[in-house]
């Protein structure tokens, strides 16, 4: 699997999303918080925790006793240069255009 | 244990970079290197600081925490490219380096102790950072950055 792989994979799920825009809110936030705010068990959100953390989405680091996630958004803009960029910048151009060449006729 | 503060004021950026630790050192404490991916700005980390400069003449230092070539940079954090975000109380970025399998690094950075500068981390949330880091990897694999 690539990086990008695992990224769409990640975000291929209405859980996993939840957990970044979650994070996105509020960064640096422990399991258990993250748990407190989802129906699901202690297990489950590990789970989608560890496939947002081998894409890269979600970073752990260690204060004290306590694991916090943090929300790396490198990825996402990475795919979106990659992926997303390329054909909208197309797009753009071609209305860009379009009302240009309406301006000049109209 | 961390404050709320704490935590909210710090920002994570984690990306991979085919590239050795030692070429990515070089990338953010030499010059010719940064002007190239990091806005045009000319850093140094040289004698205990990381002296940063731009073309127009506008110029600025921060102290360097830790030092430990390739693996671990920790520096003061100023922002002084804009007057106003300068003038917020300086935070703190560390930059690790993790050699991967594959000729790959694993770069993070942390962005932290911005509790005094809360337009600074606005400021480099999100774009500022992202493009940085997205533009050194492009600069290291490529040899051109994105922009």
């Amino acid at each position: 699997m690539t990086d990008d792989d695992r990224v769409f994979k990640a975000l291929a799920d209405p859980t996993r999303r939840h957990l970044l825009d979650r994070l996105y809110e509020r960064d640096g936030r422990s399991l258990g918080e993250l748990e407190s705010e989802l129906e699901m068990t202690r297990f489950g959100v590990m789970k989608h925790l560890r496939v947002l953390e081998e894409a890269g989405l979600v970073v752990t680091q260690r204060s004290g006793r306590e694991k916090l996630h943090f929300l790396n958004p490198v990825p996402i803009r990475l795919v979106h240069d990659r992926w997303i960029d390329k054909y909208t910048e197309h797009r753009v151009a071609a209305l860009a255009d379009l009302k240009h060449t309406l301006e000049e006729t109209g | 244990m961390t404050t709320m503060t704490e935590r909210t004021t710090t920002q994570v950026y984690r990306v991979f970079i085919r590239a050795t630790p030692e070429a990515i050192w070089d990338a953010i404490t030499k010059p010719e290197f940064t002007e190239q991916y990091f806005h045009g700005v000319h850093i140094e980390v040289r004698d205990g600081r990381r002296w940063s400069s731009l073309p127009d003449g506008r110029a600025w230092d921060e102290a360097v925490l830790e030092e430990d070539p390739p693996r671990r940079l920790v520096h003061r954090w100023t922002s002084g490219y804009d007057p106003q975000l300068a003038a917020e109380e300086p935070s703190r970025v560390t930059w690790e380096l993790e050699p991967r399998e594959n000729g790959m690094t694993l770069l993070t950075v942390v962005h932290d102790r911005l509790e005094g500068a809360p337009k600074t981390a606005e400021g480099v949330a999100g774009e500022g950072w992202m493009f940085v880091l997205s533009n050194l990897k492009s600069f290291l694999e490529t040899g051109s950055p994105l922009a």
